[in-house]
């Protein structure tokens, strides 16, 4: 490790949290209706767009209509993007005449991009054309993200508002979050990343001569756009199959530092909206606080060991730390924290491979998300990821004490930690359930691509990455089989939509509590004792439930690498 | 139910017309209009003919160039389109080796590479980056140690002073921006143009 690779590590830190109280206050203003100064130019085409699909603004919806509306809205988008797949060799902006993507691949593609994972078992530049790459894969970047911010923003209205059935309307909230938020930062942060290098055309793809004579064909397309919102978003998903390690996706240091930030400030702004809507923004810096410590902690278990790098490697008479797998232009440094950066967020974009980190610095990535993302989290999906934490951690807390639990001026009572339960258990159900059938069935096996603990890990890290909704992976699996692309996009779906239902249901019963004011025996939960108890409990949840696991893959892999064993090579 | 399917269909489609269409066709108009350098790969033209993208590296194999990193990228086997063969730096087709650290293949390819150098320069130790496999496949750059190290090569193949090719490498190191982000780095395509107009 070095005192530079910290000085970057730090900063990114600040800019975060300088960025997070400016977020917070202007999402705020636009998801309670207030004006802001974008208001003259969007609220016009917000009517026209209310007006078309027939919503009423001033109707409010209780959780089941919000949940409803939801699902109908994400499945009418899963339609759509696995309709444009089948067909894009009969629809415009083709120039490479790709043909149409099979089923299986287009069925896990439609699930991966709907549900913010971005999982890719297909490589961009030769698989998907122009147009699947905008109107398909650009808008689940924008509408994934907008559904995770309003589930956000309506669990929040349900700690917020006392003695009411409804928690928002999730026309409003989606509409709001792309046009206000989505939209106008990744037009800023295309053209950035349009002046750092990043391509932006829909011409063919260039040939050109090398020096040595031979023939190089570049890749390019409308790149820019779609890495804005791919960052922005936590979506993630390459335009190439490098994905941001692909030097059109990510030029230098400064759209890698850009990245970073863009991964992680909406949804440490929303942290910050919970705290105002709430009435006390201390409550939104303390969960804050609790992410930036596992952050923390992750980030240098990562870089410490991928500086120290490979034992096996430093035998041979190689100095140095980790750099199979990585880039000259990020380094290691850069590298370890993009990693813990994209899948403490639900992002998955990547900048080096995580297949060939050192078996603990790919550990972190691993324990990130099988979390379930908390830590900062997907944009909107960490926040209330974090608060379903929240009200297991208050409920352990009341335990102890013996009296009813209260978070924010709302009593915790059996059905909240019923639903926050289910939903904390359907993430191991997935990311374990699957990986123990896909080891134990020659389909799942022969997709591994390297041989003895780390294969279990490329089957973990999969099946991990689905379920959490991230999309990175350990690339050396072939994803793109039928049993693959079907159990990998059954896992993301539930990821996704069984963490919502019980999270929407929370809201709607929280909503309709009264708000039972602070006492002297009310448990702070905007001080340091709150965020220690809490970040414990999650550490305690996620150890119990993935230690073994982690024993089999990532941990017995480190002990073997130290004592200088390798695997495969016929003996 | 049915009351929330219209909105449902309806937004669905409208915001694929904003986000899919509008959005990223605004942007490709604007980015060609005043950035068209950047929008369009940012290609490098030589005596009227493209030779290449300052983002893209090349593969590098003569004696008389400075080399890049080991690519793992690969394309269609010209006789079997179902298989796929090695091509380093195919930039159709961006890719990572994906090897893991315990992976005896890594090691055998590692050690085998190191041979080789160590034939081409005994005089300093193997810089890791010349051994270890870029994450895009794509990488343009190598680190400073790693072009210092090619230096007798490339001077011996061009016959030139190595103090002047070791100077010219000085030229091309792009520091940490600001100081303190990233790393320092060497465009291995930048320098090698350098190096054709040196022994023009």
């Amino acid at each position: 490790m070095t005192l530079n690779g910290w000085i970057q590590i730090l900063v990114f830190c600040a800019v975060i949290i300088a960025l997070a109280k400016p977020l917070g206050w202007y999402m705020t203003r636009t998801f309670n209706g207030e004006w802001t100064f974008l208001s003259p130019l969007l609220r016009p085409v917000e009517r026209v767009l209310y007006r078309l699909s027939g919503v009423d603004e001033h109707r409010e919806q209780n959780w089941l209509s919000y949940a409803v509306a939801l699902l109908l809205f994400n499945a009418a988008g899963f339609v759509i993007l696995y309709g444009l797949q089948r067909f894009q060799g009969s629809l415009p902006l083709n120039p490479t005449a790709m043909s149409a993507v099979a089923p299986d691949l287009a069925f896990n593609t439609a699930a991966s991009f709907v549900t913010n994972t971005n999982w890719q078992n297909y490589s961009g530049e030769t698989a998907m054309s122009y147009l699947v790459q905008m109107a398909g894969l650009t808008v689940q970047n924008f509408v994934s993200a907008a559904t995770g911010i309003a589930i956000a923003v309506a669990v929040i209205r349900g700690f917020a508002r006392a003695s009411t059935k409804t928690i928002g309307n999730f026309w409003l909230d989606l509409t709001r979050s792309t046009l206000y938020v989505l939209l106008p930062l990744s037009i800023v942060l295309t053209l950035f990343y349009v002046f750092c290098g990043v391509p932006q055309t829909l011409g063919p793809s260039i040939d050109v001569t090398t020096l040595e004579g031979a023939k190089q064909t570049l890749s390019i397309g409308p790149v820019a756009s779609q890495l804005a919102i791919k960052m922005l978003g936590t979506n993630g998903g390459g335009f190439f199959n490098a994905n941001s390690a692909h030097p059109f996706e990510n030029p230098d240091a400064l759209s890698n530092f850009v990245q970073m930030v863009s991964i992680f400030a909406l949804g440490a702004g929303l942290t910050n909206v919970f705290g105002r809507m709430v009435g006390d923004e201390r409550q939104g810096w303390a969960i804050f606080a609790a992410m930036g410590t596992l952050f923390l902690i992750g980030v240098a278990v990562t870089y410490w060991s991928e500086a120290a790098g490979n034992p096996l490697l430093a035998n041979l008479g190689l100095d140095g730390g980790n750099m199979e797998g990585k880039e000259i232009r990020f380094g290691i440094a850069l590298s370890s924290l993009f990693a813990v950066v994209t899948t403490a967020a639900s992002c998955g974009a990547v900048i080096a491979m995580h297949d060939a980190f050192t078996p603990l610095g790919g550990m972190i990535p691993l324990i990130n998300m099988q979390l379930g993302e908390i830590i900062i989290g997907g944009v909107g999906a960490g926040l209330y990821g974090m608060l379903i934490f929240a009200v297991i951690a208050i409920f352990v807390a009341g335990l102890m004490v013996g009296r009813t639990p209260e978070y924010v001026g709302k009593k915790i009572e059996a059905k909240e930690v019923k639903m926050a339960v289910l939903a904390v258990l359907c993430l191991p159900l997935a990311m374990l359930g699957f990986t123990a059938i896909a080891v134990v069935l020659p389909t799942g096996l022969s997709s591994i691509a390297n041989p003895g603990p780390h294969g279990f890990t490329e089957v973990l890290y999969a099946y991990t990455s689905g379920a959490a909704n991230n999309g990175s992976a350990f690339g050396g699996l072939s994803g793109n089989t039928l049993w693959y692309n079907l159990t990998l996009g059954i896992a993301m779906l539930m990821g996704r939509f069984m963490v919502i239902v019980p999270a929407l249901a929370i809201a709607g019963s929280l909503a309709a509590k009264k708000i039972v004011p602070a006492s002297l025996g009310t448990f702070p939960t905007n001080g340091g004792l709150f965020v220690g108890l809490l970040v414990g409990v999650i550490i305690i949840v996620g150890g119990l439930t993935f230690f073994p696991s982690l024993a089999l893959g990532p941990i017995v892999e480190h002990l073997a690498m130290i004592a200088g064993q390798t695997f495969g090579g016929g003996g | 139910m049915l009351k929330e399917l219209r909105p449902a269909v309806v937004l669905a489609l409208l915001l694929t017309a904003v986000t899919g269409l509008a959005y990223p066709l605004a942007m490709t108009g604007i980015a060609q209009a005043v950035m068209p350098k950047q929008a369009n790969g940012s290609l490098i033209e030589r005596n009227g003919q493209l030779v290449g993208s300052a983002l893209i590296g090349q593969s590098f194999t003569s004696e008389r160039y400075f080399h890049g990193r080991p690519s793992a990228t690969t394309a269609a086997d010209p006789a079997d389109p179902s298989k796929s063969v090695p091509a380093p730096y195919n930039a159709a087709n961006s890719a990572g080796a994906n090897v893991g650290p315990t992976n005896q293949a890594l090691l055998d390819r590692v050690q085998a590479d190191m041979e080789r150098l160590k034939q081409e320069n005994p005089s300093a130790p193997v810089p890791i980056d010349l051994v270890t496999t870029t994450a895009s496949g794509l990488d343009p750059d190598i680190s400073p140690e790693a072009a210092l190290f090619q230096v007798p090569r490339v001077a011996r193949a061009r016959g030139l002073p190595e103090d002047r090719v070791r100077q010219l490498v000085a030229q091309h190191v792009d520091g940490r921006l600001f100081g303190f982000m990233g790393e320092a780095r060497v465009n291995v395509l930048a320098l090698n143009l350098a190096l054709d107009d040196l022994s023009r």
